[in-house]
Parts: C-alpha cells; structure tokens; sequence
C-alpha cells in the first residue's frame, strides 16, 4: 500500500493491521516516533493523521492508507523548528525526552484547535501523554509559550 | 591483582555494613592509576591527556562515562570538564566512552558505609577512604544512587584542567612564550599580542608531551558555567525526535526479536507450541532462551504477534503465589533471628513505651514497576571475532562480562555502545533483557539482532520496589514526643539485585530502613531496628531505593505523634532535629508555604522531610477535599544539595522527582496473583498525569559542605508529605500506599 509521511510518498508491503507506530518505526526508519505501551495509555506515539492527533499504535495502515500524516520530523527539525519546539527547548522541558515526541504532537494538535488554551484545556488535551520523568509543570509552560508564539506568527 | 580483584568483587556490598573487616589492600594497589582507555587506539597526532579529554586536528571530544537516563549528567559532566578546559558548549563533542575501571565511581562509597551521608566525622571520612579504596580497585563503573555529580565534580575538573595546562605547555613551546603569559578561552590558547592559537591545532605536539599533573582549580566565584542556566546538550535532539535511543538503534543486515519468558519470575518454561507462530508472516524462527523463547522476525510488531501466539507452559515461582503471603511473610519477619541492624537504640525505649497509653501504628509499602517509558531493549551483534552491544545501561563493565559470560568470548571483546535512555529508574541496572539478547544474537552468529520487550513483557518482568512493612510505637507527653519505637520489615533489595550480579551479599542491608534510620531527629527515646525478610519475589533498586517506603513509614508515624501530643506537625519537627543543614531546609520550606496560615474550609497541608543520598529533603503538600476527591493544589520544595550545577535542570529534576513520589503514592502497586504480577500496563499502574500535577515551587539551598546528587531525594518525602495533608485536610490517616484504595482522588 501506499502512505504519505511528512509529504513523501512510501510503498510499504505490510498486513493492513499493522499499527502505523511499526510501519513508521521498523519499515521506514522514522524513529522519531516512539513505543510506549502499545495499547494508547501513553502518547508516545502520537502522530498527526490528516492534522489530528492520534495514537499510532491504533491506527491500522489501512486506515492510514490515502491520508496526510506528519510525524515529529516532519512537524520541525534542529535547524527548522515548529513553534511547539521552540518553546520546549527554550523552558529545557525534556528530561529523558522519550515522551517529549509525542507531547511535541500533541500540544501542536491542541494549539491548531484552540490557539488560546486555558489551563483546564491543556490539562485536559494533554493529560493522555505520560511523562514518566515528570516534567508537566514545564509542559504547561511551553504550551503557553508556544500559543504566544503561534499567535504572533 | 586478579585474585584481589575477584575475591574483592565477591565479597562488595554497596549499602551495606559489612564492608568493615573486610578484604584489606595494600596502599599501593589502591594508588595505582588505572589505564587510560583512550590510549588504546589513539591515531597519529591525536592527544589523551587522560580518560575524559581527547583531541586531534579535527575535534575535541569530552567523555562523559554517566550513563544519561534523563536526569542530563551527560551535560553536566561535560560542563565540569569544559568550565576549566575553556570551551563553550558546541566546541566539542561527547561520547559515553568504553567500559573501563578508569570511570571507577567515587562516590559509591558514601552509601557504601554505616554512617549517615550527612556524619563527616573522622571514623565516618576515614571509611569513606577505606571503601572508595575498593571501588577504585575494582573498577567499579556505574551510575546511580545519585553520585553521578558527587564523583565528577572534582575529577572531571581537574581532567578539564590538566588538558588546558598541557595544551598550554604545547603552545608554549611552540610560540616560545612562557606559560605564565598565555590565556585560554573559546577552545584555543590566546597569546599576548592575541593570536589565538586552537586546541586542535596544538593536539599533535601535546601529544608529545607528559599531561601536566600539577593543577589548582579555579575559584567558584570565576566559575562562567556551573551554577548558571544551561541549555542542556541533548534538549534540541530531544524536542525534535532526532536523538536515537536504544530502541532506535540501527544496524545493517538486523533482524527484531522480542521474548516470552515465564511470567513467575525465575521459573521454568515446561513445555511449548509454536507451530503457529512460525507460519506467520515475517517469523524467521522462534528459538528458547533461559526461562522462554524468542521470536525471531522482519519487524517488532510481527515478532510480538508471534510471541503472543505461542502455547506455553509455565512451571512455579520461586517465591509464594499470593500477594497475601508476601505480606504474611513480613509481618513474620519481626524477629530477633531476623534483626538486621539495629540503628538506634538512646535512652530507654521499653521504659518509656511500658505505659497504657502507646501509641501504635503498622505501614505498608507495596511493590512498585520501575516503567521507563522506553521498554527494555538492546542490539546485539555477535560475530567469532567479537561481540557488539547497544543499548542503554548503569554498569557498563558488568554488562560486558554478563555478555562474554553467554557468548565465550573475553570481556575485552564485547564493544559496547551506552545508549541515551528513556528513563530507568533503576530498571536499566539490571542484567536479564541484555542476557536475553545475547542468547539470541549468540544462537545467531553474523545476524544483528534487535531485541525489543513489549510493555507487557517489562511490566511482567521487572524487579520491583521492594515490599516494606512497618510497625511503630511512641509515645507523647506535655505537647512531645516522648519516646519512638520504629521497626521495618523488609526483603533484602541489595542481596536481591546483587544476587543476580552473582555477587553475595552478606551483611546488613543500609537501605530496608533508609529513609528512616539516617533521620536528623534527636530523641529521648529513641529505637530503630531493620528486620531482613527472607526472599520474596527479586526486587530491585527503584529511584531512591529504600527511602521511598521507610521514609513513608518513619515520617507519617513522626506526623502521627505529632498530632497526638497536641503539638504543630512543622513545630515539633524543628524542635526534634539536631543537625544544621537539615533544620534550615525545613525552616525554608515552612517559610515557602506561609506555613501556620488558614488554609481555609476543606483544606490541609502535610510536611515531610526524609533525607536520602545525603540530601536533606522538605516537602509540604497543600491538598483540598472536593466532592470528587482529593485535588493536590501545590507543593513546596526546599533541600540542599551543597552546590547546585545547573539551577534549571536541578528544578526540573526535584519538581519530576515530586510527580514522581506523589504519582506512585496515589495509584501504584505490583502485585501477585498465582506468582505474576497482576499489573501489565500503564492503565493498572498510572502514576501522575498532568491533570492532577500540582504547582511545584521549588528552593535548592547550598548550606552543606559537599556537593550531592538530585535524582533521586526529591522523591522519598513527596509520599508522607501527602499523606500528611490528607489527614490535616480529612482526618483520615493514610498507613499504606498505594492511597487511592483508601481515598478518592481528583
């Protein structure tokens, strides 16, 4: 089947089961994107799926097939950063970093959707995203950084 | 020096008091220099001037042996080196280094010995010496036990130093100006009419020359980095999805594995049926490994789906089956046959506590998953000449040799890469996930394999926070605390995880009552004795190790009797602790929260302190009784850690430290059921999620005379400090975690 990553076009040749997180880790390489739990309790998976947040552990590739999804390397690089990744590396909110992929997603999601979040917003949009190093007062920050940020651009 | 090394390793204990009469070494092994391992494969022109600095016409690269599982010892360690070697944070690059003895942790010794870490009296120092002695000679590398920063904060400089002096001396003789004259700055030594001449550029001759000893530290009022803001290394790579972890590791020619083992942890595979699972599509084999099988296939998904569809059989546990027998067991472990140490024993406890009106409490800690959120793994690729490693870990050496172990080949033939981590918490010392992989790589010579756990499989086999038991009597008079009788039951966490290591561990374990018995509290009365459970189902280090469940039994017991004489939870504590630094923390933090104020309806705030790793901790935790439940509203942090290095990871690390401690307190616990554990998955094991985070406002004094890591302390009094403010909120006293099977949380 055929899935745009990040603009590109991929030829897989997968069941039409296997969760996108495998197909975009161990058939393309885009590692960005993390294994956490396997079963959407923890959001280190998250990718964009034609702009929405989702949990690619549970998209299968045949849903994905014949939609836009963007993964973190494709949301920014180190060179060229999305507003969201400006504002986490500014507030150092990464401990380990190994949910910060699919926080990244997330929070990009959620200030797409409500530009002017309120805390109770952020609590509750991010609150499917672990973090087991603990690092969500500095996500909150970042949020907000990043919605100022969006909203100047 | 082999023999020594062997019988010493044998017989090390960490955390425990039994080193005392130990092995005793001669003064010169102990001062021998271990080899540097850079000088084995040094190219023409490129310079080691000693384990952590090495430059060549291209680059200079600074070793950072600290394995980085998130708390950013990576940074750290390479600003200790670049603050006196005159290089700026994109001079240069890192690399976690090879396993060698060279790394040899300093600072395992401070755990290492019967003396609380804040006692720098001279038997306590002199002990200190005596062990730092056989870390040295063995080699003992390894991170945690938060001594990453207390062992590099002096050598790491001072290897800073000694490269800049030597590359000095180079571009003295080269320039003709006398040392004296030179500067450095920006990686390059400056002359005096300013001509900068470049580190690298001056590698080839420094080469040449014997690396300048002599070295005096800089000022810490010069200091340009440590103690000021850093932006930490990794942050961008992190924030983009650019820097590889174990789990993203890529090997030309790999194939994926992942492994069922028998969920009774240590017991047999008796029989299987994979016949199924090897007609599905990218299944290249299915193999047994100790304990179960591996499968063998194109992609980790296909080999998971194929693990899941093998028939196996599983023989028993090596341990009771039933949660409810481990508890059994500790609470029959209160025994004078069982006494591991006695920690305290002033005035007269039996007297005191002889009245009618005692007070009495039992606590539970329950056994905890470690989780990290990258699933164990590691990259294995063995060929006859030699054995490559990747993955992420705490003890590099012993990894290689559990390696050289399963595959026959020396140590010195194992490569390992260390890896970034995401997260360990502990998890990462271990052994077993490595092990696997090496079977399989092993069985699979020429192959690179990638052997990846499901969740599942890490929940089912983790080692975890060990089970804890306590029972506590005391007794209060005119607004006092009288008398205090503390008693904890507890498997050995140290002869459990050092038992798999194929280390004994024979004496007293440190860490059962740690937390507890290294408490700054003077009383009359005063008794505390560690009883050593037997083996229970293996346990391992989790962040803190021991103070997370005996500083929760020994604080919430403080907060009890306070409350029963009648005298302010932060009052009474201040008027019982008997050592400076410690009182100041708890001073700060009663200051921080406006301590004594109303609150008012419906609210409460607890205080805790529990000092772990040499830290001296505070914590108050402000909660609110709503009609759904608790809401944690804010917590305040005050500890000190003598010099902070970085006052904004240190934030980070203390306020991730208190979600973790509340986290875990709130809704974590393993347990058994017909020998496995019940829990297989983060929705049965939660921890904090953003939404019930509270504010953390955070103060790090720098009172204490030595330097002290943050990983692990903030952790331990985040557990009391709640339960404190539950009771002051509701009156209802929490004695076992996890809470939320007592009380309802937002």
């Amino acid at each position: 089947m055929k899935l745009k990553v990040n603009g590109t076009e991929h030829e897989v040749d997968v069941e039409d089961d296997m969760p996108l997180l495998w197909v975009l880790r161990d058939e393309l390489g885009l590692t960005g994107t993390k294994y956490g739990c396997g079963i959407a309790q923890c959001g280190a998976c998250t990718v964009h799926v034609d702009g929405l947040a989702m949990r690619s552990c549970q998209v299968a590739a045949e849903m994905a097939e014949g939609t836009e999804i963007t993964t973190i390397e494709g949301l920014g690089t180190p060179k060229v950063q999305h507003a969201v990744q400006e504002a986490w590396i500014e507030h150092q909110v990464a401990q380990c970093g190994y949910c910060q992929s699919g926080q990244i997603m997330q929070a990009a999601s959620l200030l797409d959707e409500i530009p002017d979040p309120t805390d109770d917003d952020i609590d509750i949009v991010m609150s499917g995203n672990l973090c087991r190093c603990g690092t969500y007062p500095r996500i909150r920050a970042a949020v907000k950084t990043a919605a100022a940020k969006l909203q100047k651009a | 020096m082999g023999r020594v090394k062997t019988i010493a390793r044998r017989s090390f204990l960490i955390g425990s008091a039994a080193i005392v009469g130990g092995v005793a070494f001669g003064a010169y092994m102990v001062s021998r220099t271990p080899e540097n391992p850079l000088e084995d494969g040094l190219t023409e022109g490129e310079a080691a001037f000693n384990p952590w600095v090495l430059i060549n016409e291209e680059k200079i690269t600074l070793i950072t042996p600290h394995g980085d599982k998130g708390q950013g010892v990576l940074s750290a360690q390479a600003a200790l080196i670049a603050e006196e070697l005159d290089v700026e944070f994109g001079q240069f690059e890192t690399s976690f280094g090879k396993p060698s003895p060279a790394y040899w942790n300093h600072a395992f010794a401070d755990e290492g010995v019967p003396f609380k870490a804040t006692d720098d009296g001279i038997i306590a120092e002199s002990m200190r010496e005596f062990v730092r002695g056989i870390t040295k000679l063995m080699g003992v590398q390894g991170t945690g036990g938060s001594t990453s920063m207390p062992d590099s904060f002096i050598k790491l400089r001072e290897a800073g130093a000694v490269a800049r002096e030597t590359l000095k001396k180079a571009a003295s003789l080269q320039s003709g100006v006398p040392v004296a004259q030179l500067k450095t700055a920006n990686g390059a030594v400056e002359l005096p009419d300013r001509t900068a001449l470049k580190y690298t550029e001056l590698a080839a001759l420094a080469a040449t020359l014997d690396p300048v000893e002599q070295v005096t530290l800089r000022d810490p009022k010069t200091w340009r980095m440590i103690g000021k803001p850093m932006k930490r290394l990794d942050v961008i790579d992190k924030s983009t999805g650019t820097l590889p972890y174990g789990i993203d590791v890529a090997v030309d020619g790999m194939v994926y594995a992942t492994v069922r083992r028998n969920p009774r942890k240590g017991g047999e595979m008796t029989g299987y049926d994979a016949t199924d699972a090897k007609t599905m599509r990218g299944v290249q084999d299915v193999i047994e490994v100790s304990g179960g099988i591996a499968v063998i296939a194109d992609n980790s998904w296909r080999a998971m789906q194929a693990a899941e569809a093998i028939e196996i059989d599983w023989g028993p546990a090596p341990y009771p089956h039933a949660q409810e027998a481990h508890w059994e067991v500790l609470a029959k472990s209160f025994e004078p046959d069982l006494l591991d140490s006695k920690w305290r024993d002033d005035g007269d406890v039996d007297t005191a506590l002889s009245g009618t009106n005692t007070i009495t409490a039992e606590y539970r800690s329950p056994y905890v998953a470690h989780a990290p959120l990258e699933p164990l793994n590691a990259v294995v690729h063995v060929t006859e000449a030699q054995v490559e490693v990747w993955t992420g870990h705490q003890t590099p050496i012993m990894l290689t040799e559990a390696v050289a172990e399963i595959t026959g080949h020396a140590p010195e033939q194992v490569i390992f890469h260390n890896q970034y981590m995401g997260g360990s918490f502990g998890h990462r010392l271990e052994l077993e996930h490595v092990k696997q992989a090496a079977e399989i790589a092993n069985a699979l010579r020429g192959t690179p394999v990638k052997m990846i756990y499901s969740r599942e499989e890490d929940f089912a086999h983790d080692f975890p926070r060990h089970i804890a038991m306590g029972r506590c009597r005391g007794h209060v008079a005119s607004g006092k605390i009288t008398a205090i009788d503390v008693n904890i039951a507890a498997p050995s966490v140290m002869r459990s995880q050092m038992g798999r290591a194929g280390l004994r561990i024979p004496g007293p374990d440190a860490q059962i009552a740690s937390g507890a018995w290294n408490n700054p509290y003077k009383i009359e009365n005063f008794r505390m004795c560690a009883f050593r459970a037997p083996e229970l189902a293996p346990v391992s280090s989790w962040r803190a190790v021991g103070a997370p469940g005996a500083g929760f039994i020994f604080d919430t017991f403080i907060d009890e009797l306070c409350h029963a004489a009648g005298a302010d939870p932060m009052e009474e504590r201040l008027r019982l602790i008997d050592h400076d630094t410690s009182r100041k923390t708890l001073e700060a933090v009663a200051d921080m929260s406006n301590w004594g104020s109303d609150l008012g309806p419906n609210r409460g705030r607890g205080v805790a302190f529990v000092e772990s790793f040499g830290v001296p901790m505070a914590e108050v935790v402000e909660v609110t009784n709503t009609d759904q439940g608790i809401k944690i509203d804010r917590v305040y942090v005050a500890c000190d850690v003598g010099t902070i290095i970085d006052p904004v990871n240190f934030e980070n690390l203390v306020q991730g430290g208190v979600v973790f401690g509340l986290g875990h307190a709130i809704n974590c616990e393993i347990t058994y059921q017909d020998g496995m554990a019940e829990q297989s998955n983060y929705h049965a094991h939660e921890a904090m999620r953003m939404y019930q985070c509270p504010e953390i406002i955070v103060k790090g004094l720098e009172n204490g005379t030595k330097l002290r890591g943050i990983g692990e302390p903030p952790v331990p009094p985040a557990a009391p400090a709640l339960g404190n403010a539950i009771f002051a909120a509701t009156g209802q006293r929490l004695r076992e975690m996890p809470f939320h099977n007592f009380i309802d949380f937002v």
